[in-house]
C-alpha cells in the first residue's frame, strides 16, 4: 500500500515521537513538581520559559537549537568535540527538536495531575510512617498517573507532526529526518508527489485518531484503577 | 502518658493559642469546644503536621517536638497516627492494603493488634477486597480506625471523626469506636464539638475555649461543675456511670453509688457498665415524697448548693445522693416558692424515659492487668 521510502518516513515519526517522549518525560515531571508544589524566587520565570515553545514560531525554536546546539554553539561545540556527538541533521536531533516543542505539554499535563492530588493523602500516608521516597512512590506517583499518561500521549502525537523546529534545527533528509509531515511537505513539492501526499496524509490522520482512542481507553481503565470511577 | 504544651498564632493580629494539658496512658481523652477553638491545629502539631511558634510535646519520656532545644520529630517517625475526618483512604488501593499500609511500616518489635483481630473488631471482613469508593461512610472511618490502629501507633489522634457522617451513620460507627477504645489500650487524642460522643467515649475532657484550656480532669467531674461554658447548655447535666443491677420486664435498673435508677435502657446484662448523662433539665425536686406520679425514679437527695445557671430564671440545684452529685435545673420562682434552701432533704424526680437509648458500654481501664503489667 505504502511505497518504502513512505514507510520509511512513517517509521522514522514514530522514532522521533517516541524518543522525544522519553528523552522529555522525566525532566517535565520534575519541573512540574517544583512549579505545583513549590515556591521558589524565580518561579514565574521558570514557567515562562517552560511555555516558551508554545508561543514562539517553531521556526525560531529550530533556530534557537541551531545556534545553541550547532557544530560551533555553546554546547554543540563541546558535545562534538569531546564527546564526538552532532545532533544537527541528525535523527537524535530531530528528536530533540520534537522533544523542546512537546516539553510544555507535558508540563502542563503532570501539573495538573499534580494538582489533583489531594495532599491530605500524602500526610494521612506520611501519619502512618511513610517517608518522602515512599510516600511519593506509594501515593503521589500513582495518583498523578493519569496527567503523566495523558502528557506523555498528547507529546507523542504532537511530536508524530512537528514541522517547523525539526526541518530548521534537523533539515529534511530522507531515512533522516524526514519524518511524516516532512515527507508530505516535500511530496506536494514534488511534481507528481500528489498520491503520495494524500497516502502519507491519510496514514498521518490515522495516527492522530487511534492515539486519541487509545489515550481515551487508557484513562477510563486509569480512573477505575484508582477508585474513581 | 501524652504531655502537651503548645503556643501557636496564625497571623500577625489573628488568633492565638497557648495551651498545656497531659492525657493519662489509657482511654479516650476528648478535647472539647466549639468550632475554630484550635482543637484541630493542636492534634495537627502533635501529628508533627503543623509547626507550632513554640511547644513541648512527650510521650513515655520519648520528646517528639521541644522548639527550646530544636527537636522536632519528623511525622513518619512519631508514631501517632491519625483518624481525620474525611477517612483520607488511599482510592487506589483496596480496603485490605490500606489497612496494611501502616502496619508494613510500623517498627518489627511495635506490639498492637493484628489484622484479623482488627477486622473482626471492626467488623470489615466483608470489605476487604473492595476500593474505598465502594464504601459508604461509615464503613470508610471504620477502615480507617483499623488502618490508625494497626499503624502500632504510641497514640491514636482522632479528629472528629464522626463529623462528616448524618445521625444514622454516627450511630453505626460510634460502638466501633468504644471497642477500639476498649481493645487498643492506648491513649488517645479526640477532637469533638459533639456533646454525646463525649458522653459514650471519653475519660477525660479537656475544655478548649479561643485557643485556652478552660479545664481538664475527669469527664463526670467536669459535667458536675456548674461554673464551666458545659453548664450553660440546654442539655448540661451529670454523667453518671452506672452498673446494670437487674433487666426485666422492659425496664433495666441502674445501680450507682448512693442509689437505683429504673429506665427504659436496653444495655445489655446485669453487671454491664454504662453511662448516662443525667440532663439537668430533666429532674425536678419535691420537698415532700409525692405520690400518685408516674415518675419511676424517686430518690432522696440532700439539697447541697444552689448555683446560677447562666440564665436569669432558672438555677442549678445541687443534690447529694449518698457520694453522688447530680445537678438539677428549677427556675428562681420555684426556688422561692418551695422555700428551698441548702441542707433541706428533698425527693429528687427522674423519669424512666428520659435517658438517651444511644448509650453505649463503659469503658473499664484494665490495660494494665489484661497485659500484665
Amino acid at each position: 500500500m505504502l511505497a518504502p521510502e513512505e514507510w520509511q518516513a512513517v517509521r522514522l515519526s514514530l522514532e522521533v515521537a517516541t524518543r522525544s517522549v522519553a528523552v522529555s518525560l522525566l525532566p517535565a515531571i520534575g519541573v512540574a513538581w517544583l512549579l505545583a508544589r513549590r515556591r521558589f524566587p524565580g518561579r514565574a520565570l521558570v514557567d515562562a520559559l517552560v511555555h516558551l515553545p508554545l508561543v514562539v514560531p517553531p521556526v525560531v525554536v529550530g533556530w534557537g537549537l541551531l545556534m545553541l546546539f550547532g557544530i560551533r554553539g555553546p554546547i554543540g561545540g563541546p558535545l562534538h568535540d569531546w564527546f564526538g556527538v552532532r545532533l544537527v541533521f541528525t535523527t537524535e536531533g530531530a528528536a530533540l527538536a520534537t522533544a523542546v516543542m512537546s516539553f510544555p505539554l507535558i508540563v502542563r499535563s503532570v501539573r495538573l495531575g499534580i494538582e489533583n492530588v489531594d495532599q491530605g493523602l500524602e500526610a494521612a500516608a506520611r501519619t502512618l510512617g511513610a517517608g518522602p521516597v515512599d510516600r511519593f512512590v506509594t501515593v503521589t506517583l500513582p495518583l498523578m498517573s493519569p496527567g503523566i499518561l495523558a502528557g506523555a500521549v498528547t507529546a507523542f502525537a504532537a511530536g508524530l507532526g512537528e514541522f517547523g523546529a525539526v526541518i530548521t534545527f534537523a533539515s529534511n533528509i530522507p531515512g533522516e529526518t524526514q519524518t511524516l509531515p516532512l515527507a508530505i511537505y516535500s511530496a506536494t513539492q514534488t511534481p507528481g508527489g500528489e498520491a503520495t501526499a494524500a497516502r502519507l496524509a491519510l496514514v498521518s490522520f490515522t495516527l492522530a485518531v487511534s492515539g486519541l482512542l487509545l489515550a481515551e481507553v487508557i484513562a477510563r481503565r486509569m480512573h477505575l484503577w484508582l477508585g474513581r470511577g | 502518658m501524652p504531655d502537651v504544651m503548645l503556643r501557636h498564632s496564625f497571623g500577625t493580629d489573628g488568633f492565638a493559642l497557648d495551651v498545656a494539658f497531659r492525657a493519662p496512658a489509657e482511654g479516650v481523652t476528648a478535647l472539647f469546644g466549639p468550632s475554630g477553638c484550635g482543637k484541630s491545629t493542636i492534634l495537627a502539631a502533635i501529628a508533627g503536621l503543623l509547626r507550632p511558634r513554640e511547644g513541648r510535646i512527650a510521650l513515655d519520656g520519648t520528646v517528639l517536638l521541644d522548639t527550646a532545644r530544636g527537636i522536632a520529630v519528623a511525622p513518619e517517625r512519631r508514631r501517632c497516627a491519625v483518624v481525620f475526618q474525611d477517612a483520607r483512604l488511599f482510592p487506589h488501593l483496596s480496603v485490605e492494603t490500606n489497612l496494611r499500609y501502616g502496619l508494613r511500616r510500623a517498627p518489627r518489635d511495635a506490639e498492637g493488634p493484628g489484622v484479623d483481630e482488627v477486622v473482626a473488631l471492626l467488623g470489615i471482613g466483608h470489605l476487604l477486597a473492595r476500593r474505598p469508593g465502594r464504601l459508604s461512610g461509615g464503613e470508610r472511618q471504620r477502615v480507617a480506625l483499623g488502618r490508625a490502629l494497626l499503624a502500632r501507633p504510641r497514640l491514636l489522634l482522632m479528629d472528629e471523626p464522626l463529623a462528616a457522617l448524618d445521625a444514622a451513620r454516627r450511630a453505626e460507627v460510634l460502638p466501633f469506636l468504644a471497642r477500639l477504645r476498649d481493645a487498643a489500650c492506648l491513649p488517645i487524642l479526640y477532637v469533638t464539638h459533639a456533646l454525646d460522643e463525649v458522653d459514650a467515649l471519653a475519660d477525660e475532657l479537656v475544655l478548649i475555649d479561643a485557643g485556652r484550656v478552660v479545664a481538664a480532669g475527669p469527664v463526670e467531674a467536669l459535667t458536675a461543675r456548674t461554673d464551666l461554658p458545659l453548664a450553660g447548655r440546654r442539655d448540661a447535666g451529670v454523667l453518671l456511670t452506672c452498673t446494670v443491677a437487674e433487666a426485666a420486664a422492659g425496664l433495666t435498673r441502674l445501680a450507682f453509688p448512693g442509689g437505683m435508677l429504673t429506665t427504659t435502657l436496653h444495655t445489655g446484662p446485669a453487671g454491664t457498665r454504662v453511662r448516662l448523662r443525667l440532663r439537668a433539665r430533666d429532674i425536678a425536686v419535691a420537698i415532700a415524697e409525692p405520690r400518685g406520679l408516674s415518675t419511676q425514679n424517686i430518690l432522696p437527695a440532700t439539697l447541697a448548693g444552689i448555683m446560677p445557671s447562666g440564665d436569669a430564671d432558672e438555677v442549678f440545684l445541687s443534690l447529694a445522693l449518698g457520694p453522688t452529685t447530680i445537678l438539677a435545673r428549677v427556675t428562681r420562682v420555684s426556688v422561692a416558692r418551695l422555700g428551698l434552701t441548702p441542707g433541706m432533704p428533698l425527693w429528687a424526680l427522674i423519669k424512666a424515659v428520659t435517658f438517651d437509648h444511644r448509650a453505649v458500654p463503659a469503658h473499664i481501664a484494665d490495660c494494665d492487668a489484661r497485659l500484665g503489667r
